[in-house]
């Protein structure tokens, strides 16, 4: 409860929290809230590029189609592929991090080698490389995000064990006779969940952010997909003229990463209460 | 010193070669094999295997690994599908306007967020520290390629102070310098005019390439500087009567720094991956823009290229934040 009442004090971190709701319900609820559900596929010729009016609050784009709806539909898609990328990044990168942490051999050796060299490159460069050669798609962009992802959880998973492996209460477990996964599984990843849920959560907003480049790039979601990168890519044919068409759906990122960055900061005041209003 | 910077150099040799082995791997590991991609989909068998024995790709995987080290050992990538030109050829002509460029950006997220991060840690908690932390925030929650399109958007089609695109105005040839920095070239032949455009030209896309990386300086510096802020030292020399600029300015700042210098030199990644956005928006001729050709081209030999160049790159810059480190703080060389 205390830790509640800490959180709730956090303005930036409750923000971030009201955020993310506000897109989950978005995501979730979409086609019910959007006024032209219909609108992801549908082409209405007669009112294309409006401006932004009482009818159509964010203006419509080249197709006649309503931006206020295509940007709320948008979010299902984005959320889906933040937790997609992170969950599978988690999967595969928090097993190999707590290995390489609390083993010393070749394995540890080889699994933290292997993350230095996906870390000394850009993230989106090398998934750039992946999806192109994957040939692109919504699904290739996928996978090129969540192979080029994993290592910051390894990195992190690695760090947290090493400290805890040292730690008396694991001492003292091996002592009593507990077998090694069960230390690892029971005793020392409960403790390294707080630096992990933390990272995992600016790493949905982060993953959003390059998400949405790789579908501005062409790499990712394609016609007539309501994906925010992909709508601001198509506005810029008619820009100056239209600015509402590039305005909203790079609004909607700004937000929604936003969000989930607030409330990874707040998170980690209160893991780490060392750090509390210092970053 | 000398010691230190051979182990630091010394530790980015198993990095670099693992940087190999992940490029060579994309090439050979990925479903659309290069063969049939060469040969096109209708190709018979016959057609590929040539292919193949042309390339090299039927020997077995280590000799290929082997040739393939030698090829990039003599910086041989290959011909460009879409400009037909040799690929190195093209990195060495479009690598100054990328250095230009994220330099530049560079130099304004460091001259302008550090001054802003100890501005934001002396105010702790009033006014200007909590709107500096919102736009930090704001401003790593920014997607580049959107804040570029709305800053041409207001500042080239709707103001019209500046250019929309391009590295220099119509009808101004570069200068043959040196150097390929354009800002520096026209300075030494002497050529304000070029200087001027080239200067306008850089503006918008420099800007917008700094904006993340100006969000974690601040962070870091505040975060370092308040941290400092409570040693006794500061205690002391406040006591001993030491001007409160000077002290901050000095003595905190010095001592706060390490995080941000770190952080300066994994931000380059953030920047040059920034930059493949931003140079193909603004046409900027830099590697970032020919990267993005190539993606669109499905050029996969400029892809890897491009890829190791921005890698080795990459490893250097932090081997030169790492440098820096232990120049600034003497306790980092013994260690």
């Amino acid at each position: 409860m205390l830790v509640l009442r800490k959180f709730l004090r956090d303005i930036p971190a409750v923000l971030g929290l009201a955020i993310v709701s506000a897109v989950v319900l978005l995501a979730v609820f979409g086609p019910l809230i959007a006024p032209y559900p219909g609108d992801i596929t549908a082409a209405h010729l007669a009112r294309r590029l409006q401006a932004p009016s009482p009818h159509f609050p964010f203006g419509t784009d080249d197709l006649g189609r309503d931006m206020l709806s295509r940007v709320i539909l948008g979010a299902p898609g984005a959320l889906e592929v933040a937790l997609f990328v992170v969950v599978v990044a988690l999967v595969v990168g928090v097993p190999l991090g707590l290995i390489a942490g609390y083993t010393d051999g070749w394995l540890a050796e080889l699994i933290m080698r292997v993350t230095d060299v996906f870390l000394a490159l850009p993230q989106l460069v090398l998934a750039l490389a992946l999806a192109e050669l994957m040939t692109p798609s919504l699904r290739s962009a996928m996978l090129a995000l969540a192979i080029t992802y994993w290592p910051y959880f390894t990195r992190i998973a690695f760090a947290e064990t090493r400290r805890l492996r040292t730690a008396l209460f694991v001492d003292a477990l091996a002592g009593l006779g507990a077998s090694r996964s069960r230390i690892i599984l029971a005793h020392i990843l409960p403790n390294a969940a707080s630096a992990l849920i933390v990272r995992a959560t600016i790493g949905l907003g982060f993953t959003i952010l390059v998400a949405a480049t790789l579908g501005f790039l062409g790499m990712g979601a394609t016609p007539p997909d309501p994906d925010w990168g992909l709508m601001i890519a198509q506005s810029r044919t008619y820009l100056p003229g239209a600015w509402w068409y590039a305005l909203f759906p790079g609004l909607a990122i700004l937000i929604a990463v936003l969000g989930f960055n607030l409330l990874g900061d707040g998170l980690r005041d209160i893991v780490d209460p060392r750090l509390r209003r210092s970053r | 010193m000398i010691r230190f910077v051979l182990r630091r150099v010394g530790l980015a040799i198993p990095t670099l070669l693992g940087l190999l082995v992940i490029t060579f791997v994309l090439i050979h590991a990925v479903p659309a094999n290069p063969a049939t991609a060469l040969a096109g989909d209708d190709a018979t068998p016959a057609q590929i295997a040539a292919i193949r024995r042309k390339f090299g790709l039927d020997k077995p995987v280590y000799e290929q690994f082997g040739i393939y080290l030698g090829q990039v050992a003599r910086l041989d990538f290959g011909i460009s599908a879409f400009s037909g030109r040799p690929v190195a050829l093209d990195i060495r002509e479009r690598l100054p306007a990328t250095l230009e460029l994220t330099t530049a950006a560079l130099m304004l997220a460091i001259l302008l967020g550090v001054p802003l991060g100890v501005v934001g840690a002396v105010s702790h908690n009033r006014w200007p520290d909590f709107l500096l932390r919102t736009l930090s925030v704001g401003g790593l929650a920014v997607a580049t390629f959107w804040l570029a399109i709305m800053l041409q958007l207001l500042f080239s089609m709707q103001l019209g102070w500046l250019p929309l695109r391009g590295r220099l105005g119509l009808g101004l040839a570069a200068p043959p310098g040196p150097t390929g920095l354009l800002l520096v070239d026209s300075l030494l032949a002497g050529r304000l005019a070029v200087f001027w455009s080239a200067l306008r030209h850089l503006i918008l896309p420099a800007v917008t390439l700094s904006l993340g990386g100006m969000a974690t300086i601040v962070r870091f510096t505040r975060a370092g500087m308040l941290e400092t802020l409570q040693k006794d030292f500061v205690l002391y020399e406040r006591a001993a009567g030491y001007g409160r600029q000077r002290l901050i300015w000095i003595y905190v700042l010095r001592n706060s720094v390490v995080a941000t210098v770190t952080q300066i030199g994994l931000l380059f990644g953030g920047l040059i991956a920034g930059a493949v956005v931003v140079e193909s928006i603004f046409d900027w001729p830099g590697i970032g823009d020919y990267t993005v050709q190539a993606i669109l081209t499905g050029d996969y030999k400029v892809i890897l290229a491009v890829t190791l160049v921005i890698g080795v790159i990459y490893i250097a810059v932090n081997i030169l934040a790492d440098l820096a480190l232990a120049w600034i703080d003497p306790r980092l060389r013994s260690e």
